[in-house]
């Protein structure tokens, strides 16, 4: 009782109450016969969002206008060419990886290119970045669709000890986020640019090289999301990466990071990422029709950054 | 006397604020008649802020009470305050900077409404400006954020004598001369003698002791929260107004040594417009001249020059103390000890991770060295006062490697006890070879350097050494060329 004072003052702590009650409600209606299924495919289905999602956090770190839309269009590319170039042959596991992130690492180049060299505003510079890489996505898949080596299409729909894989290469990528941005010098450049970057600047922060650094972090973690999901969802299509645009966005601001920048927190992108599936599945599992079901799901994302964001200007 | 006849524009009695544990008024009570300046003097921290947010409405005392001309007024806030012509001028600046000088004043006076606000405003903050400072220079139109910070200032202060309706009565001046030069802090301070005189009061708070004593008719000093003296004017000098507030005056702090630096070697050079700037090893370089002649620009394109924005530089060799801040300064969603130690992760970190206990070990060495007045480096810089921000700017350089340090009018808002501390430190970390680039509004802080350059229209138009470093030789030169 006495860390819950504490824990009630972090801000991830609404998405992770939301992520648990509609959990609950969830398994509730069904007896409590579909929980294992549930929360497997919840953290299944979660992975992907957590991955980009915390690749969009950095850059929503770095402060007021900073977002990266390319995001959906680059999980694409790098799903279709990685699936292309290994062919359905087992061996080319690891190469495959590695174009899928150099893939990211050339985005992301590219976006911080447009940004710094030509001055466009990162909102309209990802934009058009992912217009060229959504077509290239294009004129390589030509409708094709190629199967994902048989190793990895195991790996990535199995489990291990009951945890789906792809929540474990989530889990991992999400320590080393941790460590960034909690433990390391670059977490601190990254909020510091985030509150004010003429002060940021002025303390002999290299503000350039974070902030193209994290363009390019968060460029690699949608294409290997893009590489992961392909291989999980049989093949890559030209509109897999569509909603994740609007996910990765919502659920950093879900999990209580400053959509102004400069405070920004880990564990919420999981409970923001649980919560948007959980959502989905519980107004489902209540037979509720498609329309109604979208409306729901706005009006109760809304409310829990009403909760999560009352109780955060109030600690100011 | 006819005074205590009269009854008084504003009556705190008794008040008392507290911030969670921290008293930050402590039973004050305070009477402003009309037709005086009360000086309010104290250090940082000491509840004159407190005192005057009391005043103007913005705090509600948990205890005591607040009467204006002889009736108790038991709903206070800041619309009552306004309505009954109290004005504020604050130390963090208030405009909004995307709206240009017009605009604000119409946010400011709502009053000013209907069709045709904009020449009404126009007309009142013209006619305010031109009575403050005759010559000003400002146009009307420009949006805010174009001005410099002394231009901004002034505004501010011609904001709160400005009439659109409702007179002026009392106007309560939090540190108004911090970013002004002297030529514009004595227009200042010569229209509060002349509102003064026609029966407005004001509050004056500065910590520039001899404006105080020269404009006030009775000074107020505070301590902690308290009222530790209150008196005519006349009865203080500089001496005791100083050992009042409760520090000791030191004569000496304002002498400058004389020290022969022709022949260190030189660690930074840059080719500014006029004459070349050079700063040798262990110098005390003073930027001096009006307000706003390009002092700054200097110092930030010395900053610019010697950082890179691609890659941490190992060893920097110049480090910046910001004056204005908001704007380049401290991180406000941040803990004190972060705001400290951004500047020397570096030293602080291995292999990219910050290493805590270092960083807490050495933030509470420099609380103890320059006094930050906090129980707790990990508050949040904003539950600082202004000049205690300022010490945790300052040690944040202080706390580097770097051998050139820059100032950008780094004093403002900071309290006489204090400033004599930093001066000491400058004085030390000189001694050892630290050389510092000084920009200061403060004739006392300029007579500090070795030597100094004096700026015009953004030009160095003199370079001054040694004994030649004084008051006559700089407000000469502030004025050199002005026919051109």
């Amino acid at each position: 009782m006495i860390s819950f004072g504490r824990l009630a003052k972090k801000p991830w702590i609404w998405s992770w109450i939301a992520a648990f009650v509609v959990w609950f409600a969830t398994i509730m209606v069904t007896g409590g016969a579909s929980t294992l299924g549930l929360s497997q495919a919840a953290l299944t289905f979660a992975a992907f969002s957590i991955i980009v999602g915390i690749g969009q956090m950095f850059v929503i770190t770095l402060g007021p206008g900073n977002i990266d839309l390319s995001v959906p269009a680059t999980m694409t590319l790098a799903g279709t060419v990685a699936l292309k170039l290994m062919n359905v042959d087992n061996s080319m596991v690891v190469p495959g990886l590695l174009v899928a992130v150099l893939i990211g690492v050339a985005v992301g180049v590219g976006n911080y290119a447009l940004i710094k060299a030509l001055r466009i505003p990162p909102i309209i510079a990802t934009l058009s970045m992912s217009f060229i890489v959504q077509s290239a996505a294009i004129w390589t898949n030509r409708g094709l669709r190629i199967k994902p080596p048989a190793v990895l299409a195991d790996f990535t729909t199995s489990s291990t000890l009951g945890v789906p894989n792809v929540a474990l290469v989530a889990l991992g990528l999400s320590l080393i986020a941790w460590v960034l941005l909690e433990k390391s010098v670059y977490g601190r450049w990254i909020s510091a640019i985030g509150q004010s970057m003429a002060a940021a600047r002025m303390a002999g922060i290299p503000v350039d090289g974070a902030r193209f650094v994290t363009y390019l972090f968060c460029a690699v973690l949608a294409s290997v999301a893009g590489y992961l999901l392909a291989c999980f969802s049989g093949g890559a299509a030209l509109n897999m990466g569509a909603e994740y645009l609007l996910m990765s966005i919502a659920v950093v601001v879900i999990g209580g990071t400053a959509v102004a920048g400069g405070d920004s927190n880990v564990p919420g992108i999981w409970g923001a990422s649980l919560f948007m599936f959980l959502v989905v599945s519980m107004l489902n599992t209540y037979g509720i029709g498609a329309g109604i079901r979208l409306i729901m799901t706005g009006l109760i994302i809304i409310s829990v950054i009403m909760l999560a964001g009352g109780r955060r200007t109030g600690m100011r | 006397m006819a005074k205590d006849m009269m009854k008084a524009v504003i009556e705190v009695d008794g008040a008392r604020v507290s911030f969670g544990a921290v008293k930050a008024l402590d039973g004050v009570t305070l009477s402003v008649m009309p037709g005086e300046c009360i000086g309010l003097v104290g250090h940082n921290g000491a509840g004159k802020s407190t005192i005057v947010n009391v005043i103007n409405g913005g705090l509600t005392p948990q205890e005591g009470t607040v009467a204006s001309d002889g009736e108790r007024l038991d709903r206070y806030n800041i619309t009552i305050a306004r309505g009954r012509g109290v004005r504020c001028v604050f130390q963090e600046l208030s405009l909004c900077p995307n709206l240009s000088i017009v605009e604000n004043t119409r946010i400011m006076h709502h009053e000013l409404g209907g069709f045709g606000w904009r020449a009404k405003a126009a007309k009142v903050i013209e006619k305010s400006l031109d009575a403050v400072f005759p010559g000003h220079g400002i146009d009307s139109g420009q949006p805010v954020g174009d001005l410099s910070i002394a231009e901004r200032q002034m505004v501010e202060i011609a904001m709160a004598f400005s009439d659109a309706g409702i007179a002026p009565r009392l106007v309560i001046l939090d540190e108004p001369t911090s970013s002004l030069d002297a030529s514009l802090a004595r227009q200042m301070l010569d229209h509060v003698r002349r509102f003064v005189a026609s029966g407005g009061s004001v509050i004056f708070i500065s910590h520039i002791l001899h404006e105080i004593l020269e404009t006030s008719d009775r000074i107020v000093v505070m301590k902690d929260g308290r009222v530790v003296a209150e008196r005519p004017a006349g009865e203080f000098d500089h001496h005791r107004l100083v050992e009042a507030m409760g520090s000791v005056a030191n004569d000496d702090a304002f002498q400058r040594s004389a020290r022969e630096l022709a022949a260190a070697p030189v660690v930074l050079k840059h080719q500014a417009a006029g004459l070349p700037f050079t700063a040798r090893q262990g110098e005390i370089i003073g930027l001096a001249g009006l307000a706003g002649h390009g002092q700054t620009e200097l110092l930030l394109a010395l900053h610019a020059a010697q950082s890179n924005s691609w890659w941490p530089r190992r060893d920097p060799l110049v480090t910046f103390v910001a004056g204005d801040r908001r704007l380049n300064g401290v991180f406000e969603l941040w803990s004190i000890l972060r705001n400290f130690s951004i500047a020397s992760l570096g030293d602080l970190s291995r292999g990219g991770v910050v290493r805590t206990a270092d960083e807490a070990e050495r933030g509470a060495d420099w609380k103890g060295r320059i006094e930050i007045r906090t129980q707790d480096m990990d508050n949040g810089i904003l539950s600082l006062s202004g000049g205690n921000q300022q010490k945790v700017l300052f040690a944040r350089a202080l706390a580097t490697r770097a051998p050139v340090i820059l100032m950008d009018d780094p004093m403002r808002g900071v309290d006489v006890g204090t400033k004599q501390e930093v001066y000491e430190i400058i004085r030390q970390e000189a001694a050892k070879g630290r050389s510092f680039i000084w920009y200061s509004t403060e004739m006392d802080e300029v007579r500090l350097c070795d030597r100094v350059y004096v700026f015009r229209e953004r030009v160095i138009t003199a370079e001054l050494v040694g004994d030649d470093v004084n008051e006559t030789n700089i407000i000469a030169a502030s004025f050199e060329g002005v026919a051109a």
